[in-house]
């Protein structure tokens, strides 16, 4: 397993490494590494001069079990994938797959579909600022934190029937309706949110420590933004404007006003910012919404077994991490032939590199918590 | 609201089809264009991609971000897909390589898209395809003494796997 | 332990007797049963969770579903100060040495549960993967398993206190070895 590096080499024992240099692991089991991510970080004193990610402790081969598997079976496997936005995976399969058929998906579904995927943006952003804080040191936001995402979960519950894994979206549509107290509780979620955020607030933003931890560190420019292919909110906070629900808008997200969350800086404590101030546009995004769900079905008519004619579809979403595409190629047969998934975290983590070069090692975990990396997203 | 609203002003108008079309076959004649589907595909033979590939991130069209890189296995031979798109103008463009399968090789682009450090590394530990000039060429995700392309079509894994 | 049944009662839980003396009380107790009460009531769980099945694990220790009232209050980083491993998430061949070595490092005696359908058997990735472990009892020996994809808190509240049960009745594996008087 470890035939290319070294568990832990110093100059002595390493020709490659120049004198006072030493070479340490960070993971697999990390309390702070999101997962199972592998660093090995070349260290001189406590100055970061290289980092290799080592990836595959969580390589669960979902893209070749996908061929094996219909065109329904498929979708739930990705909620698997990025669990904390699972709803906005299965949707974009559901997307990419209605696309094939030429399904259209009435205005009820695409309703519902859009409150799903902003609920699951904001409980996974919530989880975020949790485990970010906690990395850094702070215990207390964790707690807050869950409880908003514990409203969440119990909403979804009511619905969907599961709290984190929902196999809630199929093409055409989503699987049932909505039990009838969902717009209740949504609304008082919105005044619950309102009032707690702020609370929030004021315990992580305008903290003095997280402040000194964060602002400046692990600078992106723009070009190198775009250059590693970057997309979310690490993208958005060093000035990129490529959010998926603006560009190239699905499902019904051209009809709503809300803003893209831009900012220049490009270090940890604008990309922290942009996720906050995404939480606040999900929010008006449900309230024009919650009002108005049109009536209807809940699903479009489809056959049993679908089978997508002979061709190539490329969908996209934007997860709570960044740009996911779903890629297609059939065959015409009852599974795909070949799917790739263009993950948003692979990209974002070549960019990790790059970011933390020349910077301490107490700083990489601030950089690397702002990046809301999610290895199974990464290893699929 | 409408994408003109949000784009900023000085943003220059897309090429539209059929002047991507006339631009890339002044640049490369061997290459095949087919606009039926949603976004432009380009075929080119694999000799001339890296010199394709230059130009569209340094020339007009500005390409400068790939999105997508995808290996697919045809049984009689091996292909890329490069996605590719302007992070000013929204256009897209799908390039194809076809590769010889039993000795799939291809130049990288590294130095144009830095994103493809990553996704070069994965497609040659899933499949098999060498990328000449590659800076770091080695297994990503796979164990290291994983034997085999696993997504290619004849993969076999008695242990594990019912044969696809 | 059968599921219905409710958990013990707190009057029987204390495994001993309060004898009234004059001047104070004495208290008796087999040596065995009160060890293994208070190995039972202050388990260190090893946060370990590879994927999904670890955010329901973050779930269970935040202020919803607290496990710090059973005892599982510090959660350690490292394998040398932690009682118990849960492991949330399913194990590939990559990182089942990684497991085995933690396993391992962990000083006895120590419990193992097995969190989630990837855990118990490779789970949804059963079919048509050629990396995953199908079962994390293929790598080390497992106490509990817990059914789900992924399963509820209280589902793994429930699974905890199975293993507080099975601690104090002296069935777990090494209580086994250890107390009995022929060579396995």
């Amino acid at each position: 397993m470890y035939a290319e590096t070294q568990i832990i080499s110093t100059s002595e024992n390493n020709p490659q490494l120049s004198e006072g240099q030493l070479v340490i692991n960070v993971g697999p089991q990390h309390p702070a590494t999101h997962g199972v991510l592998h660093l090995v970080i070349t260290l001189e004193g406590e100055t970061i001069v290289k980092i290799e990610p080592h990836l595959g402790y969580i390589h669960r081969s979902i893209e070749k079990m996908s061929e094996s598997l219909s065109y329904r079976q498929f979708i739930y496997v990705t909620s698997r994938m990025d669990y904390l936005s699972a709803h906005i995976n299965n949707l974009g399969c559901a997307l990419c797959v209605e696309k094939g058929m030429q399904i259209e998906v009435p205005a009820r579904a695409q309703a519902i579909r859009i409150i799903m995927s902003e609920l699951t943006r904001i409980a996974s952003h919530e989880l975020w600022i949790g485990a970010m804080a906690m990395d850094l040191g702070a215990m207390t936001p964790f707690f807050y934190t869950f409880r908003e995402r514990e409203t969440i979960n119990d909403i979804m519950e009511q619905t969907c029937g599961a709290r984190l894994t929902m196999n809630y979206m199929v093409p055409g549509g989503v699987m049932y309706d909505l039990h009838p107290e969902f717009v209740t509780r949504v609304r008082a979620f919105i005044t619950q949110f309102k009032d707690k955020v702020t609370e929030l607030e004021d315990l992580v933003t305008n903290n003095i420590i997280f402040r000194n931890r964060t602002e400046g560190i692990g600078i992106l420019s723009k070009e190198d933004a775009i250059s590693f292919g970057c997309t979310g909110p690490v993208a958005r906070a060093s000035g990129v404007d490529g959010d998926i629900r603006k560009r190239f808008p699905y499902t019904g997200y051209e009809q709503l006003d809300f803003e893209q969350c831009l900012h220049q800086a490009g270090d940890s404590f604008a990309r922290y910012i942009v996720r906050i101030r995404e939480m606040y546009q999900s929010i008006r995004i449900i309230e024009q919404l919650i009002d108005q769900i049109p009536e209807g079905d809940f699903q479009a008519k489809t056959k049993a077994v679908i089978k997508l004619p002979k061709g190539e579809f490329y969908t996209r979403v934007e997860t709570a991490r960044g740009e996911l595409g779903v890629y297609i190629i059939s065959e015409g047969g009852t599974t795909p032939y070949r799917i790739k998934y263009r993950s948003p975290g692979f990209s974002n983590l070549s960019a990790l590199d790059h970011m933390a070069r020349g910077s301490k090692i107490g700083d990489l975990m601030a950089t690397m918590g702002t990046l809301d990396l999610v290895i199974p997203d990464i290893d699929r | 609201m409408n994408k003109s609203e949000i784009l900023p002003p000085n943003f220059h108008e897309q090429m539209t089809k059929e002047e991507m079309t006339s631009w890339i076959l002044g640049i490369e004649p061997a290459a095949t264009t087919d606009d039926t589907g949603e976004w432009l595909v380009v075929q080119v033979p694999v000799a001339q991609w890296k010199n394709l590939a230059t130009q569209l991130r340094k020339g007009p069209p500005a390409l400068d971000f790939l999105y997508c890189i995808t290996a697919v296995d045809w049984k009689t031979h091996l292909s890329m897909v490069y996605h590719l798109r302007s992070s000013r103008t929204d256009e897209t463009l799908v390039v194809k390589v076809q590769l010889d399968r039993e000795k799939p090789q291809i130049e990288t682009v590294c130095d144009i898209w830095r994103t493809a450090e990553f996704h070069e590394r994965e497609a040659f530990e899933m499949f098999g395809i060498i990328f000449l000039n590659h800076p770091d060429l080695r297994k990503l995700i796979l164990p290291d003494d994983f034997n085999g392309y696993p997504m290619r079509k004849d993969f076999e894994d008695p242990v594990n796997m019912i044969k696809l | 332990m059968e599921v219905n049944q409710p958990v013990k009662d707190l009057k029987s839980t204390f495994p001993g007797q309060v004898i009234d003396m004059p001047g104070g009380g004495v208290v008796a107790a087999g040596f065995q049963d009160l060890v293994n009460w208070a190995r039972s009531n202050s388990l260190w769980p090893l946060t370990f969770a590879t994927s999904c099945c670890g955010i329901e694990m973050m779930s269970t220790a935040a202020a919803k579903y607290d496990f710090a009232r059973f005892g599982f209050e510090v959660a350690r980083a490292t394998p040398r100060q932690a009682d118990v491993i849960i492991i949330a998430g399913t194990i590939v061949n990559k990182m089942a040495p990684v497991l085995k070595r933690l396993y391992d490092q962990m000083a006895d005696p120590k419990y193992v549960i097995a969190m989630g359908a990837c855990a118990i058997s490779g789970g949804p990735f059963f079919y048509n993967t050629y990396s995953v472990v199908k079962g994390a009892d293929h790598i080390i020996p497992v106490d509990v398993y817990i059914p789900g994809c992924p399963p509820r808190p209280e589902a793994l509240l429930h699974a905890l206190l199975t293993l507080q049960e099975k601690i104090k009745s002296g069935q777990t594996r090494e209580q086994i070895r250890n107390s009995s008087t022929q060579l396995p």
